[in-house]
């Protein structure tokens, strides 16, 4: 962080500077950055495409329905002590997949300092964590199955809501599940000193990229379908 | 990269972070986490208070924005890349923008033409 902050990052003119330059090379155009980190963050940028697709068209059902949504914070209510809490799985959730991305994060910084244990088990704990995020997920599906939410109707309003519903979570679960399998996968290589002999942990990082995504979602999802 | 310069970069360690890695002090990441945790009771306690109208919007979009602005920057390490990947990345979505306003438009005539014709509001 001493020479290189001068050329990297968002400092006013210079950064502009880097931005012309990088571009009139008449060759690569991302300088000094991990062709796969470049993949990523390109393969991100579509995801977010797709899953703003889903939210728009929530947002669009939302807004167009002549029937009252239904209430969120008590469809997504739980029982605790007598009385219903609002969100309370879903907040939960929340803080488990928050939690993870900074088990992600550390993860990342002992690959670069090449602390293999650590970020073997800091990898393996973001997984484990969102393997849990997995099975909340399935237990709210299940409660909602069961009190008759099915993607063309519900008794307490608007039908879309369901089909909103179970689109939304459903993808993004299925981003949670993929990432754990990615994760794993890569804590394994780690353990096992794969990366060692290249001495490049920049594979940490990336996988942290999607694991961060998939939190990002989450935070746009919490607040326009649980909160709302 | 070609396989020359990745190799070189490996070799030369004083490179080899400015080069490929991201490597920034523990504390960002504890502080960060810590503001997530804080930002997400924050938006959990709009929804536990029962704030309505603006106030719940404006709450629930600020703390999102942010929540969702510290992960890109730090988390993502975002604020440290170069200028033109950062461009490259963050731009294309305020496209997202005029695809919002032409569907606010759109479910605005939709629900005008269920109620005017169909007669079918119940709120």
């Amino acid at each position: 962080m001493t020479d290189h902050a001068v050329t990297e990052g968002v400092d006013g003119i210079h950064g502009v500077k880097t931005f012309v330059s990088d571009l009139s090379t008449d060759q690569e155009a991302f300088k000094r950055v991990h062709w796969g980190k470049v993949m990523m963050w390109i393969f991100l940028l579509s995801d977010t495409f797709v899953f703003s697709c889903f939210l728009t068209s929530y947002m669009t059902m939302r807004s167009s329905t002549t029937i009252p949504w239904p209430n969120a914070s008590e469809v997504f209510s739980l029982e605790m002590f007598g009385a219903p809490v609002p969100l309370l799985l879903i907040a939960i959730m929340t803080f488990i997949l928050i939690t993870s991305s900074g088990t992600m994060a550390l993860a990342v910084n002992y690959g670069y300092r090449r602390d293999r244990v650590k970020t073997f088990f800091l990898m393996l704990a973001t997984a484990l964590l969102g393997a849990s995020f997995v099975g909340m997920q399935a237990f709210e599906w299940t409660k909602l199955i069961e009190e008759g939410v099915r993607p063309w109707g519900n008794h307490w309003g608007a039908p879309q809501f369901g089909a909103s519903f179970f689109m939304i979570t459903g993808f993004h679960g299925l981003h949670v599940s993929i990432g754990v399998i990615y994760l794993l996968t890569i804590a394994i290589k780690v353990l096992k000193g794969h990366y060692e002999a290249k001495g490049n942990y920049e594979v940490v990082e990336i996988a942290g990229l999607y694991w961060h995504f998939v939190d990002l979602v989450w935070v746009f999802i919490f607040a326009f379908f649980y909160l709302w | 990269m070609t396989q020359e310069t990745s190799k070189a970069a490996v070799e030369s360690t004083s490179d080899q972070i400015a080069d490929h890695g991201q490597q920034h002090p523990l504390g960002v990441y504890f502080k960060i986490w810590l503001l997530l945790f804080v930002l997400s009771a924050c938006s959990y306690y709009v929804d536990w208070a029962g704030f309505e109208g603006f106030l719940r919007w404006f709450l629930i979009v600020t703390f999102m924005f942010l929540k969702a602005g510290f992960i890109v920057a730090v988390f993502m390490h975002m604020m440290w890349e170069r200028m033109l990947l950062i461009c490259a990345i963050l731009v294309p979505p305020l496209l997202l923008l005029f695809l919002v306003g032409i569907m606010v438009l759109e479910s605005e005539y939709t629900f005008w033409t269920r109620v005017i014709f169909f007669g079918l509001f119940e709120g």
